[in-house]
């Protein structure tokens, strides 16, 4: 089957600034994939690169097996882009600005194309404000009638470039249940995000980029099992003290120490040390990792651990779930 | 040309929700510089026998505000679409460069013809004019009004700010058309200046244009339609130029 998206060896320079370097990826179809990396680590300009905005220096993107480039026109058709930024145009109502954006490619007006606005101005609740000026709405609207452009020309892949920055929640949660729906109906989704959370519980595969490299790029579910630790967190009773042997390896936080270990088996010989130094607790838990332990930790490049790649993402990964890591 | 319809059906409406800005406000300045100019100079200036100095500047003032419109809808679309962002709805979707072109050209023209429309309409009470070979007067209002269209594309496209839109627009654009013989002959000019005068493009839009109202005009307007029509074609494929390789649109 076709990817939805295959990036391959992409490069961008914008002066002396590196945006992309040698980037390579593969998103399937029907998956909910997530890019995640620092600011200024190249999501944006893959972004844009996909979407035709940035012309590469070297590399060739794909969408569903249109060239961005040579066949820019299926290339566009298949994607649905959410920008990053609250952009608006300010002449028109929320129904004028989705009915233009489907002529821009190239619907006609027929019912099929009203009725397809009328259901997603239903499900973005954005129906009681179809006849109100852009300028008018509040910014969590003007959000969704960017998520709603992005979906007039009914997309196969769909890429939100952080749609929830500075979005409340509600909005947030509606967001993402009608994107999961989309999901589910077969569309393909792209994910940027800094809420690491959201990425956790909606992407099914993860690309971490930094300085315009994929530094890891697996299932969330191998990351968090390949990178993230758990942890034992100990609270000491007053006066208290970790015996040293524990000391060495514990580190402090708020108040509590966190024991890092991987295999629980690891958590007897802990409490025998504990037990047997009669050091006393007055709380005891056990952390489970999330993505921002491993976010924060291949950021930091502590690859030491994991099998590291000579190549970069795509190139070097195998299918879902063998873990690749470029350092 | 897959959203050339609605690139274009949009700038039109962009322009006409904001009439009495648009359309109404250029009219009314034509009319008052038609006032003051005739009330002084109706007894002392007389350019061609039997045209009185009012009849001569109205086509002159229909043109030069159809010009300046034309120029105003792309160059002013583009930039305010630039600055805040709403470019990317037009550069997300499949249009081609050319019919980005044609869309932004073709409603400018819409615009500026409309605008000359409306002063024409508005001063034809307060002179007789001659309607002598109105072929000339259409040729003359569409190709002037699409060299100036593309160059409001270029200017909304090189320009980052609202800053350098201002600055193309009062040192080129408005010495072009002002010095242009909208208000004399060039005739009337000292012979240094006239030589000048036959350096700017819009000289010939109007002078062509005029032809085709008296009959009468500076130079022939073959040789106007020649100059006119070549500057249309280079601005055109510059434009085309520009737009295909997406010049300060896609990074």
């Amino acid at each position: 089957m076709t990817s939805a998206i295959c990036v391959r060896q992409v490069a961008k320079r914008f002066g002396s600034v590196e945006a992309l370097a040698g980037v390579s990826l593969d998103v399937e179809q029907g998956e909910f994939f997530g890019l995640l990396g620092p600011n200024g680590a190249g999501k944006t300009t893959l972004i844009s690169a996909l979407a035709g905005l940035v012309r590469l220096d070297s590399g060739h993107i794909e969408v569903m097996g249109c060239d961005v480039v040579a066949d820019y026109r299926n290339a566009r058709r298949q994607l649905g882009v959410v920008p990053q930024e609250l952009v608006f145009d300010p002449f028109f109502s929320v129904r004028e600005t989705l009915r233009i954006q489907c002529g821009y490619f190239g619907i006609r007006q027929t019912r099929e194309r009203d009725a397809w606005i009328d259901e997603i101005l239903e499900n973005l609740d954005l129906a009681s404000k179809a006849n109100a000026n852009m300028r008018s709405l509040s910014g969590g609207m003007k959000r969704r009638v960017l998520v709603a452009q992005a979906l007039v020309h009914k997309p196969p892949v769909i890429v939100l470039d952080e749609p929830t920055a500075g979005v409340d929640v509600e909005l947030r949660q509606s967001l993402w249940q009608f994107i999961r729906s989309l999901n589910r109906d077969g569309h393909t989704v792209v994910l940027t995000t800094h809420y690491l959370e959201e990425a956790e519980s909606l992407c099914t595969r993860i690309a971490m980029l930094k300085a315009g490299r994929v530094v890891a790029l697996d299932t969330t579910a191998n990351l968090l099992r390949s990178f993230a630790v758990h942890a034992l967190r100990l609270k000491l009773a007053p006066g208290a003290t970790l015996p040293p042997l524990l000391a060495g390896r514990a580190q402090e936080k708020e108040g509590a120490w966190s024991i890092a270990f991987d295999q629980y088996t690891e958590i007897e010989p802990v409490l025998a040390e504990l037990r047997a130094s009669g050091c006393s607790l007055e709380d005891l838990e056990i952390g489970k990792p999330d993505l921002e332990d491993v976010f924060v930790r291949v950021m930091r490049g502590k690859e030491g651990r994991f099998p590291a790649s000579s190549g970069n993402g795509a190139d070097a990964a195998g299918p879902p779930g063998t873990g690749t890591v470029a350092g | 040309m897959s959203g050339f319809p609605t690139l274009f059906y949009k700038e039109v409406l962009r322009f006409w929700k904001v009439g009495f800005q648009t359309v109404a406000a250029p009219v009314i300045t034509a009319l008052l510089y038609l006032l003051i100019f005739s009330h002084v100079l109706e007894s002392r200036v007389q350019v061609y026998e039997s045209v009185s100095y009012t009849a001569f500047l109205v086509p002159g003032l229909v043109m030069m505000s159809l010009l300046q419109n034309a120029f105003a809808n792309s160059s002013s679309s583009l930039i305010q679409s630039k600055v805040t962002g709403s470019i990317i709805f037009v550069l997300l979707p499949p249009i081609s460069y050319r019919a980005f072109y044609l869309a932004y050209v073709l409603a400018a023209l819409v615009r500026g013809l409309s605008v000359g429309v409306g002063v024409l309409l508005a001063t034809l009470w307060f002179a007789p004019l001659k309607f002598a070979d109105p072929a000339w007067i259409l040729v003359f209002a569409i190709l002037g009004g699409g060299i100036l269209a593309s160059l409001g594309v270029i200017a909304g496209i090189w320009a980052d700010k609202f800053d350098q839109l201002a600055a193309f627009q009062n040192f080129l654009i408005m010495p072009l058309t002002f010095l242009s013989g909208v208000f004399y002959s060039i005739h009337s000019l000292p012979p240094f200046w006239q030589q000048v005068s036959h350096w700017n493009p819009v000289f010939y839009m109007i002078d062509g244009f005029r032809h085709g109202f008296f009959g009468v005009s500076d130079v022939s307007p073959w040789q106007s339609l020649v100059i006119v029509a070549t500057c249309f074609v280079l601005l055109s494929m510059l434009t085309l130029g520009m737009l295909k390789r997406g010049y300060k649109l896609r990074a």
